[in-house]
């Protein structure tokens, strides 16, 4: 079973790298770009088929280590 | 999966020529295997062998009293400050990489000198850098630029190794040739010092560190190649990547590890990994060694007998342990959570024997794989480029008509400019030792307890002991080298590359000990080139004998050219000092207004027909030319001025102290005023009202920015002038009150008549320089 | 009095701390492994700066489950003093012990310069000892110290007295030019409600000695020795 998790700055916080990349973005020429936040993408290996036992795993693993609730935002998927 | 055949295309592919393949089957008495034919182009690569320059580098002076690892002997030289303290240093290159993948080309150099450093033993204290580039107008050159420098920032930082001094140098010939070039400093006591050898039949040879991956897969051999957009491709995954957290967890293990005394040997693995660890430190025990690979732990599957032993994965050390005290290794590596591995022995055979699943996939005679790769007499021829060079006359230039714009394009040129963009992206200050931080002459570091590795005391109590060192010792360090003046006159570029450091040092308060150089140039085949290398490495050991500062190291890198021609000849120099006292320590920067300015040293080199503007900054980056014989650098009076100079210091006489290098006179004096930093945008500026009225016939442009030799600009209470003068007088060195510090800007009266710059407007220029380029 | 300097892999300023707070200032100090679940006999901790843990997945964030960090959550509950300095304090703020968070420079390069700072109140045990009107010149060195914090939680902190230090200019102004990293109003250091837990981005132990610059870091180590001497004499009373 493979986890998936995006986590991506909560929309508050500052975001300079998201800022820098679409000012890049826009002097390359593209045009339309309204945002660009940029975050981080973690796949987990996990043993075992029960997938709801995964979840709630994962979502406080997420919680309390994975992602800061603080300045994050997560998003998980399993498959 | 079967070996490759050998064939005469795999052995050309592999770097290596019929005849030294031909040696190679003299050696095993045999044709080689595939992976012999990996392990002896990497042993035997320019990179690992020096085979192009062996002959010049025995030039070098390596000895001296105070030398106690020198040359040629280890990873590192080690050089005594006294009172039973060492400190071992180096700079190596890793110019290839850092073209191909700025970033972790240049994190993984930095960390590779880190690891030179603590497999002596020593703790590393300090880190420097060289670095060379295109002109910062070509965007690929920024993006180098701002990569190379983001790597060494990551690695030096995450490690927690303050870099506390560097050079940047922007010149078109570096463009796609990118030089950096790493310095890395440690301390130690004399009995803590420990060597790369396998010592003692049977001792059990282990593995620690991170898993072993493809990485820099014949990277060595890739060193040796000129670069070319095909070789870069194919490349690609020769660079390795670095992770400086774990290279801070193994030099702690491995301090904490040659504290309890259970090492016989230790080596890194650094260029052709454990290829080169292994047969390196057999060759130096005068022992053979055995491995078996099933015993390194592998970090991607299926990695073949060749892959393992040539891959330049990073953080791996390779320890021969005395034998009985293995689980001192298991219980510090445990404890710092770091893989380890027992992968072999120590042999008395002389070979070594490589084992893959316990069928043997090489067997070499260490010693002859180690030190018999073939020495190469390359031919020599002058460079035809030189002719037009001396024939240069300064009438073909004429004397400047705007001195005040030609000022601030000097300080604003990325070559002179302040590195300021450069080092706040690097920790210089971690461990608390760092005295003068970068933006002065040179660096000053102070050695106290914390600064040494730990103990046998220390190691076996649970917490480590506050120790207490009776003695803290001053260190000055500096890099240096004008390529420029090197290209336009090898020998003489040379001389003045070590004499510049040496300058630095004295300005600094300190007395050399000792030198390490990383020889940087195009391809040796070219007998033009070759001539670069000879007459370059002629000056820089003349000038280290002059200074009394030996050769306790170095590196070589060559083939740094593209289709479109080689670098400038960069032999980078760098040079430790000590100062006696803390109050010795002597910085750049003007302190108090009213204080007298003075310059020890000739106003100008008049036996010099061009006046010292000869491969000037000033005649480069105003009229466009690298052409002119270099000023010449009289060694006998170099080494009295710094003698003078270091005498007045001690004196309690002298408040600042600055060398004319880039620039001349004018910049050196304008970067006497501007240079100061309290904080954050709160620079200390000082005006200064200088006469100089006095020097008559001569030529403007040359008085203010020609590059005389032997000259430092100093500073002194008003009550000390007339002594300082005199003194200077009896220890046979000119010198000449320029004028006095104080006011808003920076005042010259020349007899062609008078000019002045607000200091705000030229520290403004000079200070957001690079920052402006880069944006 | 006894402090411990926690070490973590790859803490680089442990020696730092230590050294201020044993050689400079003259108190016990020793480092204490990670590992170890006890505080021994320390009366305060100093959580030191560094790269703990490589700063992976984010700075701090795997630091705080080490093991010595339980001690450390007891110790600041039954209200020991607990300083932490630039990875120390992203350490515990992702322990939740100061609230909060450090993210990436707003230059997202990493910033090494020394700075100013204000104290905004001598009323703690890590400013009691400050001039009030004393700029302090100490050095940073991050790439990730800009403080951030949600507007509720901004709101207490200047409700209860909680901000600390101010990065300000020579002039002592709380400018945008002065603010190194993009920190939320120039937040350098903050405490916790209770005031016994407090974190600031700037090194004080790398300004506690003339050779190194600057003296005026060691106000914040005697403040805290001033208030742990005060205490101990209050409780022997």
């Amino acid at each position: 079973m493979k986890a998936k998790i995006i986590i991506t700055p909560k929309k508050a916080v500052l975001d300079p790298q998201g800022k820098t990349v679409q000012r890049a973005l826009e002097h390359m020429g593209y045009q339309g770009v309204a945002a660009v936040h940029v975050g981080k993408y973690l796949e987990i290996e996990l043993t075992g088929g029960d997938k709801d036992a995964a979840r709630k795993q994962l979502d406080e693993a997420c919680h309390r280590f994975l992602s800061n609730p603080v300045i994050e935002d997560y998003r998980l998927e399993l498959e | 999966m079967t070996d490759p055949v050998v064939t005469p295309e795999l052995v050309q592919k592999h770097g290596l020529t019929m005849e030294e393949f031909a040696r190679i089957k003299a050696i095993l008495g045999r044709e080689p295997n595939y992976t012999e034919l990996g392990i002896f182009s990497v042993m035997w690569s320019e990179h690992c062998s020096y085979k192009n320059t062996r002959p010049l580098l025995k030039g070098f002076p390596t000895k001296s009293p105070k030398i106690l690892v020198g040359a040629g002997e280890e990873n590192a030289g080690i050089i005594d400050i006294g009172d039973g303290l060492a400190i071992a240093f180096k700079i190596e290159s890793h110019n290839h990489p850092s073209a191909v993948e700025p970033f972790q080309g240049a994190a993984t150099g930095v960390g590779g000198i880190i690891r030179d450093i603590f497999t002596m033993g020593a703790r590393p204290i300090a880190s420097l850098n060289s670095l060379r580039f295109g002109e910062l107008s070509n965007p690929d050159v920024r993006r180098l630029f701002g990569g190379v420098v983001a790597g060494i920032g990551h690695y030096g930082n995450c490690f927690g190794i303050p870099t506390v001094a560097g050079e940047v140098y922007f010149d078109k010939s570096y463009e796609g040739n990118p030089l950096v070039n790493a310095f890395c400093l440690g301390v130690l006591r004399h009995d803590q010092i420990i060597r790369g050898a396998a010592k003692g039949i049977g001792n059990p040879v282990f593995y620690v560190g991170p898993a072993t991956g493809r990485d820099g897969l014949a990277g060595a051999a890739f060193a040796s190649q000129d670069l070319t957009e095909e070789s870069a491709d194919q490349q690609r995954g020769a660079v390795q990547v670095g992770d400086p957290f774990m290279e801070k967890l193994v030099c702690e293990a491995c301090l904490e590890l040659l504290a309890t005394d259970a090492v016989a040997g230790i080596q890194d693995m650094g260029a052709a990994g454990l290829t080169c660890s292994t047969c390196e430190t057999a060759a130096r025990g005068g022992t053979g060694i055995e491995i078996e690979l099933s015993k390194v732990p592998p970090r991607a599957p299926n990695m073949t007998p060749y892959e393992i032993l040539l891959s330049e994965s990073q953080e791996r050390m390779l320890i021969i342990v005395k034998k009985g005290r293995e689980a001192e290794v298991q219980r510090i590596f445990d404890k710092w959570d770091l893989p380890w591995a027992q992968i072999g022995m120590v042999t008395d055979t002389g070979r070594m024997v490589v084992k893959h699943y316990g069928k043997i996939v090489a067997d070499i005679p260490a010693n002859k794989l180690a030190n018999e790769a073939p020495v190469y007499h390359r031919d020599a021829s002058e460079p035809k480029y030189l002719k037009s060079v001396r024939a240069f006359a300064l009438a073909e230039v004429p004397d400047t008509k705007d001195p005040v714009a030609n000022l601030e394009t000097l300080l604003a040129w990325p070559t002179i400019a302040s590195k300021n963009w450069v080092y706040r992206q690097y920790d210089h200050m971690v461990r608390n030792g760092t005295v003068v931080c970068p933006g002065s002459d040179a660096a000053v570091l102070r050695i106290k307890h914390d600064s040494l590795p730990p103990t046998i005391a220390d190691s076996a109590h649970p917490q480590p002991a506050i120790r207490n060192l009776h003695v803290e010792k001053f260190v000055a360090l500096t890099v240096d080298c004008n390529a420029s003046y090197v290209y336009l006159d090898p020998y003489e570029g040379g001389k003045i590359a070590v004499a510049e450091a040496a300058r630095n040092l004295a300005c600094s308060g300190a007395t050399p000990l000792g030198t390490t150089d990383n020889l940087n140039f195009g391809n040796p085949h070219n007998p033009e080139i070759f001539y670069q290398l000879r007459e370059s490495v002629r000056g820089l050991a003349e000038a280290c004998r002059a200074f009394n500062a030996p050769i306790t190291g170095g590196n070589v890198s060559l083939y740094n050219q593209s289709p479109e021609g080689a670098i400038d000849p960069t032999p980078t120099v760098a040079m430790v000092g000590l100062i006696e006292k803390p109050e010795h320590v002597t910085t750049q920067w003007f302190k108090d207004e009213g204080d007298a300015i003075l310059l020890l040293g000739d106003v100008v080199d008049r036996q010099d027909s061009l006046l010292g503007l000869g491969g000037s900054a000033y005649l480069k980056a105003i009229h466009g030319k690298k052409t002119g014989t270099p000023p010449r650098c009289d060694l006998e009076k170099e080494t009295e001025l710094h003698g003078a100079l270091r005498s007045l210091i001690y004196s309690g006489e002298v408040k600042s102290a600055h060398d004319c290098s880039e620039g001349g006179l004018a910049v050196a004096l304008a970067e006497s005023c501007i240079s100061r930093l309290i904080a954050r945008d709160t620079p200390h500026l000082l005006g200064a009202q200088v006469d100089l009225s006095e020097v008559k016939e001569l030529r403007l442009d040359a008085l203010l920015f020609g590059e005389t030799q032997s000259r430092i600009v100093i500073s002194t209470a008003p009550i000390n002038t007339t002594k300082v003068v005199e003194r200077a007088k009896l220890l046979g060195i000119q010198a000449m009150r320029l004028g006095t510090v104080g006011g808003d800007s920076l005042h010259l009266k020349t007899a062609a008549g008078d000019f002045s710059w607000p200091v705000a407007e030229l520290h403004d220029l000079w200070w957001n320089a690079i920052a402006g380029a880069m944006k | 009095m006894n402090f411990a300097v926690l070490q973590f892999p790859a803490s680089n300023c442990d020696q730092d701390a230590v050294h201020v707070l044993h050689h400079v200032l003259g108190h016990s100090a020793r480092l204490l492994w990670h590992k170890e679940a006890s505080l021994g006999n320390a009366d305060a901790v100093v959580i030191p700066g560094g790269f703990s843990y490589g700063d992976y997945l984010r700075t701090g964030a795997v630091a705080r489950f080490s093991p010595i960090m339980q001690a450390v959550q007891e110790f600041a509950m039954n209200g020991g003093p607990v300083l932490g300095i630039c990875n120390g304090f992203q350490i515990l703020c992702e322990a939740g012990l100061l609230p909060g968070a450090l993210i990436r420079n707003r230059s997202l390069q990493f910033r090494c310069e020394h700075i100013f700072l204000k104290t905004v109140t001598t009323d703690s045990p890590f400013t009691n000892q400050i001039p009030a009107d004393k700029l302090l010149r100490v050095p940073i060195a991050h790439g990730e110290g800009c403080y951030f914090a949600n507007e509720a939680t901004l709101a207490k902190l200047k409700a209860n007295n909680q901000i600390l230090w101010h990065y300000v200019n020579a002039q002592g102004e709380t400018t945008e030019q002065a603010n190194p990293n993009g920190s939320l109003e120039n937040i350098a250091g903050i405490c916790n409600h209770r005031r016994n837990v407090a974190g600031l981005m700037p090194h004080p132990e790398r300004a506690s000695e003339p050779l190194s610059g600057s003296s005026d870091g060691r106000l914040v180590f005697q403040s805290l020795i001033a208030w742990l001497e005060r205490n101990a004499q209050a409780k022997a009373a």
